[in-house]
């Protein structure tokens, strides 16, 4: 190839990228740290205020008051989304188990069919939730037959069905990587060693399927901490996470520097999830 | 060894498989199947009628929104999937590249970040530059997270295909540009299809960008739908899912054949 495309070739992808993200990046970063405007956007002065938000209000007489309501919108995003990926892998390794046994055609057809939902649009997807879980739709029947008060619409666990319905894929796919790489010889091995099944998932299946659930987790974790139409519409706005934060300061409450600073909070949790994976990843690298 | 005795089955594995698969369709089924209701409520059944997708189709609004999104898709998967090309050719065909690795990660990066951090970076940096065309600012954001689901077949394609054909063209004295055209281009044309049809669902369906940088007049159609949402449902509104969930189906479908057959044969 002529040297010159080796460069040229790149040249577009990184000016896309540099315009659109690495560059609003460091604005964000400079934009939280800056003042809020009079009428929404910002001014170029430095503060530390909107971080100052995230911990303290400010109280009658213009003293600090420690306020934890932004760390309890921190928390939840943390909790929501941790149980997000604890359910999906738990979800995800039977049902990985049982396409990965299944015969070539078969498989091709059920991974298919797992990948699918996920290219449905993300709102007409939450929007069938809202439907379904509402007090007219077949879930919210169920609840009421049975005696259940209230609607199960705007709580956490709304959010929750949402979340692990939106990501499922991304965990069903490594995990099913993982599995069908697995000698069936040693499940073997662990039966006529007496080893009950069991035992064998236990001992066996969950070691060596461990890179796969690791990078599902990734792959669900760090979407769903940036999550927003879940918290929006199954929530109800009432059960704020960090997306919808970010969200609310850029639209109606009009206050971008402390929006950019819980999006930073939210980057910065985001790169230490991702750093922490590549040096698990470098780990295995150098042990291999 | 009866299957109940052979350690490799687990029982009730496959039964939650099955439950599983039931509840991954149950609410895009529930969508279609409430669309055909006759009823303005919208889950109570009272038989079938075509009557919303009429309404649909008569409705302006609507029809501004799909004008809206189908240019914005149009374009973008056009831009994204010629940016993928051009990376992918590059980082196939020179493994010993300086900062090759740091090339590929940077154009993955769209699938590394959260979404609604880069479309609140991309909104601050255009009202510093004053960039307030909505139909643009829209084709550039979506130009750039399209990429990487551009860029994955094409060089999953390339990956798979040898060098030996652009060099056996290259030895025939054909200028680089010529093998690639005439050799390269229609060998690893289905992933480059597919990767377009990919970026051009994942276009269509984007919601939190298109709702943070549209201005008046560039409504999208997962931001109409939003909403529409917001102001309660309505039978209309499935109909209006519906036919947004049939043409990501059916174009992620084609996407999906076209990539399979290419690794297959590669």
């Amino acid at each position: 190839m002529r040297r010159g495309f080796r460069f040229w070739g790149l040249v577009p992808a990184w000016v896309l990228m540099l315009g659109t993200l690495l560059i609003p990046l460091m604005i964000v970063a400079i934009v939280s740290v800056a003042q809020r405007g009079a009428y929404g956007g910002f001014e170029w002065a430095f503060t530390l205020e909107p971080y100052r938000q995230i911990l303290f209000s400010v109280g009658w007489t213009d003293e600090l008051e420690f306020d934890p309501k932004y760390l309890f919108v921190i928390g939840r995003t943390l909790v929501l989304a941790g149980a997000t990926t604890l359910i999906c892998m738990m979800l995800a390794l039977p049902v990985a188990y049982v396409i990965a046994t299944r015969t070539p055609r078969m498989k091709t057809v059920l991974i298919y069919l797992v990948t699918l939902p996920f290219w449905v649009s993300m709102i007409v997807r939450v929007y069938a939730w809202l439907i379904i879980l509402g007090n007219d739709g077949f879930v919210g029947r169920i609840w009421h037959a049975l005696g259940g008060q209230g609607t199960l619409l705007f709580t956490p666990g709304a959010m929750l069905v949402g979340m692990v319905y939106s990501y499922i894929p991304l965990m069903v796919l490594p995990v099913f990587a993982a599995i069908e790489k697995l000698d069936p010889a040693l499940l073997e091995a662990g039966g006529d060693l007496y080893a009950s099944r069991w035992t064998t998932a236990r001992r066996v299946i969950l070691p060596l399927t461990w890179p796969g659930l690791a990078a599902g987790s990734i792959l669900v974790f760090v979407p769903a901490l940036g999550t927003v139409l879940e918290p929006m519409l199954l929530g109800g706005g009432k059960q704020m996470m960090m997306g919808t934060l970010i969200q609310t300061q850029f639209g109606s409450a009009r206050n971008w520097p402390f929006g950019a600073a819980i999006a930073l909070v939210l980057m910065v949790m985001v790169v230490i999830v991702l750093v922490l994976n590549a040096r698990r990843a470098m780990r295995k690298e150098a042990r291999s | 060894m009866s299957a109940n005795h052979d350690v490799r089955h687990y029982p009730g594995a496959g039964l939650m498989t099955t439950v599983f698969f039931l509840w991954l369709y149950a609410p895009i089924v529930v969508v279609i199947w409430f669309s055909f209701n006759e009823n303005r409520l919208v889950s109570v059944w009272s038989g079938f009628s075509t009557k919303w997708y009429t309404a649909a189709l008569a409705n302006d609004a609507l029809m501004d929104a799909l004008r809206v999104s189908l240019t914005v898709a149009g374009i973008a998967t056009v831009i994204s999937t010629t940016v993928a090309l051009c990376a992918a050719m590059v980082l196939s065909r020179n493994s010993d590249l300086r900062f090759a690795k740091l090339s590929e990660t940077v154009v993955n990066l769209p699938l590394l970040l959260p979404e609604i951090v880069v479309a609140v970076a991309t909104l601050i940096l255009f009202s510093q530059l004053e960039f307030t065309n909505g139909l643009l600012r829209l084709i550039v954001a979506h130009s750039a997270f399209c990429t990487p689901f551009a860029f994955l077949p094409i060089r999953a394609r390339l990956q798979g295909m040898s060098a030996d054909y652009e060099e056996a063209a290259q030895d025939l004295y054909a200028t680089p540009f010529t093998a690639f055209r005439r050799v390269t281009l229609p060998l690893i044309m289905p992933g480059v299809f597919a990767g377009a049809m990919l970026a051009f669902v994942i276009s269509m369906d984007d919601f939190i960008t298109s709702n943070m940088l549209a201005t008046g007049g560039t409504t999208t159609l997962p931001v109409y739908i939003f909403s529409l949402i917001k102001r309660g449902t309505t039978p209309e509104l499935n109909a209006i899912s519906t036919l947004l969930i049939v043409a990501s189906l059916v174009i992620a479908t084609l996407a999906l054949a076209l990539s399979a057959r290419a690794m297959r044969r590669a």
